[in-house]
């Protein structure tokens, strides 16, 4: 398990370091590289197995349900990142160490770095590709903590949040690349895919797969025209740009392309897709970095440049070429990392980044300028050094293709002028850094940094030169086992030397260095034309920025203009749903709206009543800004359903709506105090018109449906309720049989809305002051005989009568019309009336008990337990039993535990009830007397 | 037949009692008794999921009465998944609001509870009028808590809710009732026998029934066009009431599922899969609307309340595909999304009592006290809710987008998911750097932040449940597999409430 061992130290050592950090600067940096240590470790023992050629695979499990497993994989391509990636870590690690200054945070620094390089890990040693993207998004969030690591400064910030854009954009795209494949072959893992390349390249979507793929590769290799990131990511601490933006993060994007070379390449559309992006970013970087003031931005376009190259030798596909890509990687790799450094002590020592004031360092730190002269020259690609052999070897591939094509001796040509363009900027980098006259106004005066933040270039600097002098002693045998690796077969026979005789390469090589010398010799006119004519014109940032901006703005407009804070749009809305969906439903060519049930003849009274319930209910509708008579209006309405509730043979529902009837108006009335006797009218005719509208096709709606319903066979489980009703739940009126025991159940959930109803509008009331009128609207102050004596007295006669009559609906209700719902209401109406009659205050304090916390959770608690109770006899909760028993003068009289749960229920409808009217009248009282004596109520 | 199955559905009830009885005894006592009982809830509804792990279908007849007769509770995996979920999360609700948000009015923890009954009934039901009391149960918890503390802003919001939801009660009603008329039962094991036998001159009533359904489901999961009561809700009420609401919009997607693959379902006859021409288009189209509204978000919690929004189109995307693979994406995305989103409501409350007057507004503001903590976990909540790798958010898109290629629809799926969910991370990183890289040394910070470490551990463990899915991903994947299995059968939960018929 070495490998995962190798993967998972950096992770742990992030840890580490946060930690580490506080004990002092240098431990933070010394811990990261005994960690990067401790990685190389697990790493050294698998090297010769992978140079023998096989390939090590580790197993961990994860998601197998989904075919994805952790597993990693060691071959030679795998070997060559992970020694890149720890190698130039460690370097890196060795050289912020001296980078950072005191203000910067060394933990935040080391840890996100380790993080990265443990994600960078992950990606070059994934089998299985979901578990390869797992790791590229962590890159792409590490690497947006290390390029914002200078908060405080909105380029990092923004640089940051763009590269985060751009190639988490990429990676979504790479998911679904990789879902395709992974469905191609059935298998995500490297091993089935890299072995099943014919069936992906004749599937019929390996097209749209591969753009996926690639577009996740170019963006995070900074592929024209995703490009744009890269420069901007520049902002980030110079240690960070040597690691991520030369060696690792942007190399993963080339990375996939050799890892997924055997399985996706040699297709004409591979061909193009990879060749074409890869020379025109070839181009557009070459030419871009010459004219680039900041040293970092040069070296920017310049990487951009040589990922173009790398892109285009694998878009090329011969094994040759493969291989010519793999060398290169290595190259660039350790001369740009080195190159990035020596910017980073350039900036360090002078305070400043711009080669238009940085001038003639050659005198103030020789050492620096030798080893970036070096490194230089081996990005210029000048023989001798490591970048002219892959260079030169990229050079053979194009003519070799070029053969083959229409056209195609415009490859040799782009090339040659990338390549040209290329010692142009190496020889603007050397020349005006380290001579072209004196230092112009810099902040600071430039000497020799310290030992040990050079070392790290020395390092880089000799391999450029050991792999440029001696390429088959040194770099051959790595570069062989990771090119078998991309390839997954023998790699082909190939020369690493110098000099291979005078071959087109050669010369192109010759114009490519004479060329670009004359270049830069003659520079100015390409400065103004550049300056002048394209770089106005040509800001992939502005791009970005104006669709980011739009994106934004649409989003703002769009949802502005749906979510506006207003009810009637949102019940319009969802009545023109609830239409939609129902006319959808009912929608039939075949089958007619009425059913096949015979009518029942009309009688003279029940067209009577319906039609004053339609004229009420129109009248509501018309007149409903004169509050007072809309209620009354309304309060018809519901006295005309109650009345069609006993026609049809119903006393329990009438008995009911009759009650709430009363409650609900009294409470309507309560409420109305607080408002205006008239509402304003608010919604112009265009509106009233669509909502009437709407209100009459819903109003249509719902009556067809219930037409459709009542005109059909009638066959439900209601016989079962009437011949159980008596034998079963004892007792003869089925509807509150029903209501207590078959559905008990129902109600206990019913009882628990009406007791959060109470607490409810008591929590709400509670905060709520509001301002009564002291005068009606024609200016005549209230009458101040609130209570008047002939009611006061009349009501509390009226009391005791009332609450027998409630005991007796509640004791009748098992089996005769009635029940402890409808007596609750019976008492809550009675007991209102005193409060209405008197003044909450007076009846207060004459009610013992007149907190109604208490009564509702009794309530609640004796319909609970009454149905617990059954558990004691190993029955399901709310099983009902009931018996006879014989008391004295009153005679034989049933019990039943339902009635039980009926007196939960009654307890509760009183309690909420009275919970919430004393309340709305407490605030009547409180809004225009002094504050009554309630608070402290609960 | 088992109590187990009932105990979650009673406990919250009882302990709410419990809590209005003893509202005077010290604030203290009540906190640990309400939290004591969501532990309690837990432990319940972990022995539930073991006990139907095995695939068994539990049935309590209430009342003794049978099915379809009297009321059944009906356990089987899905339900005490749901459960299980809502119990953890209710949990760290209630220790989070014991740091004090309960304190500012009345009744917090009687409230909390009853609403936790709300969802636990609504889980087991297996009776459709039932389903609908508990709906109410649900819809009145849910207004008291979300008016708890007061405010114009959360009542003016707090209106509109239950105004648009009694509406949807009663569309409730007029699909139950019609449902009722046509077929005579409401039991819905009973329901799918019968409408899968629906005579022709029926099945324009019942498709319309069913289809109204749908419409009141999608009202309560927040389904275009119904999303539009959620962002203010969720944005002005308090932060552990906005975290618990993360359930609130599963219920209506679990009431999908539930209905429309036993009732509505394959079997179903003339009206097999009745919402499948419906659910995908207008998931989708939720999703994109809910990530433009986290683009165009001006708050955070704002921000936070329209990626609940995206995930309720995320999860009935996943249920829409209407296959094993994609039912069980949706079931391992529910967990994650809903933790994810209750972490950030907290997160989001944490951050704004550390800025002063600009609060949650997503403009610069004074440096943030704690700023490497609450940065950090914003972070990872981000980074989960975004969908990046490798948290849960991640695994659970994946699995929604494998299961979504064998669907006629895949590429609008993939289009529209992979899309939303880049609008979600340049949204967050947006947010991130405004409120952490960015604070403005000019304004004053605030004087006294509030402690850290205890607003840390609801906020840590909810995000430790995100992690658990994430390592454990197979795990959990297998049961959601077995759980989508299940559903797609919907003859063994017919077969275990009505017996052999």
């Amino acid at each position: 398990m070495s490998l995962v061992w190798l993967v998972l130290t950096p992770f742990l050592g992030a840890a580490l370091v946060a930690a580490v950090a506080r004990l002092g600067r240098s431990h933070a940096a010394w811990a990261a590289g005994a960690v990067t240590l401790l990685a190389l470790a697990w790493l050294l023992p698998l090297i010769p197995t992978a140079f023998a050629g096989s390939t090590v695979l580790q197993r961990v499990g994860w998601l197998p349900s989904a075919g994805v497993d952790l597993v990693f994989r060691l071959d030679g391509l795998g070997l060559l990142f992970a020694l890149l990636i720890l190698g130039i870590g460690l370097l890196v690690i060795l050289y912020a160490r001296y980078y950072l200054s005191p203000r910067d945070s060394m933990g935040r620094f080391y840890a996100s770095l380790l993080l990265f390089m443990g994600a960078m890990l992950g990606v070059v040693l994934s089998e299985n590709l979901i578990q390869l993207l797992v790791f590229w998004e962590l890159t792409s969030l590490a690497s947006f903590l290390l390029i914002s690591y200078w908060q405080h400064r909105a380029d990092a910030r923004n640089g940051a949040r763009m590269a985060l854009a751009v190639t988490g954009a990429g990676g979504l795209a790479l998911l679904a690349g990789f879902l395709l494949l992974g469905e191609m072959v059935g298998s995500y893992e490297l091993s089935a895919l890299l072995a099943a390349g014919d069936v992906i390249r004749a599937h019929p979507f390996y097209v749209p797969m591969l753009a996926l793929v690639l577009l996740g590769a170019f963006t995070k290799s900074a592929q024209f025209p995703f490009h744009f990131w890269l420069p901007h990511a520049m902002a980030a601490p110079t240690p960070v740009s040597a690691y991520l933006h030369s060696a690792t993060m942007v190399k993963a994007g080339v990375f996939l392309l050799a890892r997924l070379f055997p399985a996706l390449s040699g297709t004409p559309e591979w061909f193009w897709l990879v060749t074409g992006a890869g020379l025109a970013t070839l181009l557009v970087g070459a030419f871009t970095a010459l004219f680039k003031h900041d040293l970092k931005g040069l070296l920017a376009y310049s990487t951009i440049s040589h990922l173009g190259l790398i892109t285009a030798l694998f878009g090329i596909g011969t094994p040759l070429a493969a291989v010519a890509g793999v060398f290169h990687i290595i190259n660039h790799a350790t001369f740009k990392a080195g190159l990035f450094m020596a910017a980073g002590i350039i900036d360090h020592e002078c305070g400043t980044r711009d080669m238009r004031r940085i001038n003639g360092l050659w005198r103030y730190m020789p050492h620096t300028a030798t080893l970036a002269m070096v490194a230089a020259a081996a990005m210029a690609g000048v023989p001798l050094f490591n970048g002219f052999l892959s260079k030169e070897m990229f050079f053979a591939e194009a003519v070799g293709v070029s053969a083959t094509l229409a056209w195609g001796w415009l490859l040799p040509v782009a090339v040659t002028a990338a390549g040209l363009f290329a010692v142009a900027y190496s020889l603007r980098f050397i020349h005006d850094v380290f001579f072209n006259g004196e230092p112009i106004d810099l902040p600071r005066t430039p000497h020799e940094p310290p030992r040990w933040m050079k070392v790290p270039v020395e390092i880089l600097v000799v391999l450029c030169l050991l792999v440029g002098i001696f390429p088959a002693q040194t770099v051959e045998p790595l570069l062989s086992v990771a090119a078998a690796g991309v390839l997954q077969a023998p790699t082909p026979a190939h020369d690493l030397a110098i000099w291979h005789g005078f071959s087109p390469a050669l010369w192109m090589s010759l114009i490519a260095l004479v060329g670009g010398v004359l270049v830069y010799v003659g520079r100015r006119p390409l400065f103004d034309l550049y300056e002048r004519r394209i770089e106005p014109h040509l800001d992939a940032k502005a791009i970005y920025e104006y669709l980011l901006g739009r994106l934004f703005a649409f989003a703002r407009r769009l949802t502005g203009w749906l979510d506006t804070g207003s009810l009637p749009r949102l019940l319009g809305l969802f009545f023109l749903f609830a239409l939609i969906l129902g006319a959808a439903g009912l929608a039939s060519d075949t089958v007619p709206l009425t059913g096949a049930r015979a009518l029942l003849p009309v009688d003279g009274i029940s067209l009577l009543a319906t039609l004053g319930l339609i004229a009420a209910a129109l009248a509501t509708v018309v007149l409903h800004r004169q509050r007072f008579t809309a209620l009354i209006l309304i309060g018809a309405v519901g006295l005309t359903v109650a009345l069609i509730f006993i026609k049809f043979s119903a006393p329990d529902l009438a008995l009911t709506q009759l009650s709430v009837e009363v409650v609900t108006i009294v409470l309507l009335l309560l409420a109305l105090y607080f408002l205006p006797q008239e509402s304003p009218a608010e919604s112009g005719t265009p509106r009233r018109l669509g909502d009437g509208v709407l209100a009459l096709a819903a109003g249509t709606g719902a009556g067809l449906l219930a037409w459709a319903v009542l005109t059909r066979p009638y066959q439900t489980i209601a016989g079962y309720f009437l011949d159980n009703s008596l034998t079963g739940g004892g007792g003869s009126n089925v509807v509150n049989v029903i209501l207590v025991d078959f559905r008990g159940f129902d109600t206990l959930g019913e009882i628990t809305v009406l007791a959060l109803a109470g607490l409810g509008i008591y929590a709400m009331l509670e905060h709520l002051r509001l301002p009564g009128p002291a005068r009606d609207p024609q200016g005549r102050p209230w009458d101040a005989d609130r209570h008047p004596a002939i009611m006061a007295s009349f009501t509390r006669l009226l009391l005791p009568l009332a609450l027998l009559v409630s005991l007796f609906i509640f004791l009748r209700g098992h089996n005769l019309p009635g029940g402890g719902f409808i007596a609750g209401l019976i008492t809550a109406v009675a007991l209102i009336m005193q409060y209405l009659a008197n003044g909450v205050a007076w009846t207060q304090v004459r009610l013992p008990g007149s907190n109604m916390h208490p009564l509702i959770a009794a309530g609640l608690a004796i319909a609970t337990v009454t149905g617990l109770a059954s558990f004691a006899f190993g029955h399901p909760f709310l099983t009902s039993t009931f018996g006879h028993v014989h008391w004295p003068l009153v005679g034989e009289f049933e019990l039943a535990s339902a009635m039980a749960f009926d007196l939960g229920v009654y307890l509760v409808v009183v309690g909420a009830t009275l919970l919430i009217l004393i309340h709305l009248g407490a605030m009547h009282t409180a809004s225009h007397e002094a504050p009554s004596p309630t608070k402290g109520d609960n | 037949m088992s109590h187990l199955v009932i105990l979650p559905v009673l406990l919250p009830l009882f302990a709410g009692i419990l809590l209005l009885a003893v509202r005077h005894a010290a604030l203290p006592l009540r906190r640990a008794l309400s939290v004591t009982a969501m532990l309690a809830q837990l432990a319940l509804a972990l022995l539930l999921f073991i006990r139907v792990s095995g695939g068994e279908v539990l049935v309590y007849a209430l009342g003794d009465w049978p099915a379809p007769f009297g009321i059944v509770l009906v356990a089987d995996r899905l339900a005490a998944w749901l459960l299980l979920i809502t119990a953890a999360l209710a949990f760290w609700v209630a220790l989070d609001a014991a740091r004090g948000e309960d304190a500012r009015g009345r009744h917090f923890h009687v409230l909390l509870q009853w609403q936790v009954f709300g969802l636990a009934g609504a889980f087991l039901t297996g009776d459709l009028f039932n389903l609908f009391v508990f709906f109410e149960i649900l819809l009145l918890a849910s207004y008291g808590l979300m008016l708890h503390g007061g405010g114009a802003w959360r009542t003016r919001a707090g209106l509109h809710y239950v105004v648009v939801n009694l509406l949807g009660s009663t569309l409730f009603l007029f699909a139950v009732g019609t449902l009722y008329g046509v077929l005579g039962t409401l039991n819905m094991a009973d329901l799918a026998q019968k409408v899968a036998a629906t005579p022709a001159e029926n099945v324009p009533l019942v498709r319309a029934a069913g289809l109204m359904l749908f419409g009141v489901f999608a009202l309560k999961a927040a389904l275009l066009p119904l999303y539009l009561w959620l962002p203010a809700a969720y944005a002005h009420t308090s932060a552990p009431v906005a975290a618990l609401f993360a359930i609130m919009t599963k219920v209506g997607a679990y009431a999908i599922l539930r209905v429309y693959s036993l009732i509505f379902g394959p079997g179903a006859g003339p009206l097999a899969d009745l919402i499948e021409p419906w659910l995908m288009p207008l998931a989708l189209a939720t999703l994109a609307l809910g990530m433009f509204g986290v683009l165009a978000s001006r708050r955070l919690k704002q921000q936070v309340a329209y990626l609940v929004v995206a995930s309720a189109g995320t999860l009935l995307a996943a249920f829409a595909l209407n296959s094993v693979e994609g039912i069980a994406a949706g079931l391992y995305y529910l967990p994650h999304t809903t933790f994810a989103a209750a972490a950030l409501f907290l997160l989001a409350e944490a951050i704004a009592r550390r800025r002063g007057e600009v609060a949650d507004r997503l403009e610069t503001g004074p440096k943030i006290a704690h700023a490497r903590v609450l940065g950090g976990l914003f972070f990872v909540a981000a980074v989960a809710s975004a969908g990046l790798p490798p948290l849960s958010g991640f695994v659970g898109k994946f699995l929604l987008l494998r299961a979504a290629l064998e669907h006629p629809a895949a590429a609008w799926v993939l289009g529209v998911v992979l899309a939303g969910g880049l609008a979600g991370v340049i949204a967050l990183a947006r947010s991130g750097s405004l409120l952490f890289y960015r604070p403005v040394h000019a304004l004053e910070a605030v004087a006294a932040p509030p402690a850290l470490a205890a607003s840390l551990v609801p906020i840590a463990g909810l995000l430790l449940l995100g992690l658990g899915l994430t390592v454990w991903a197979d795990p959990v994947l297998r049961a959601a597999q077995a759980t989508a299995t299940q559903l797609l059968q919907p003859y063994e939960y017919i077969h275990a409430v009505l017996g052999e018929h």
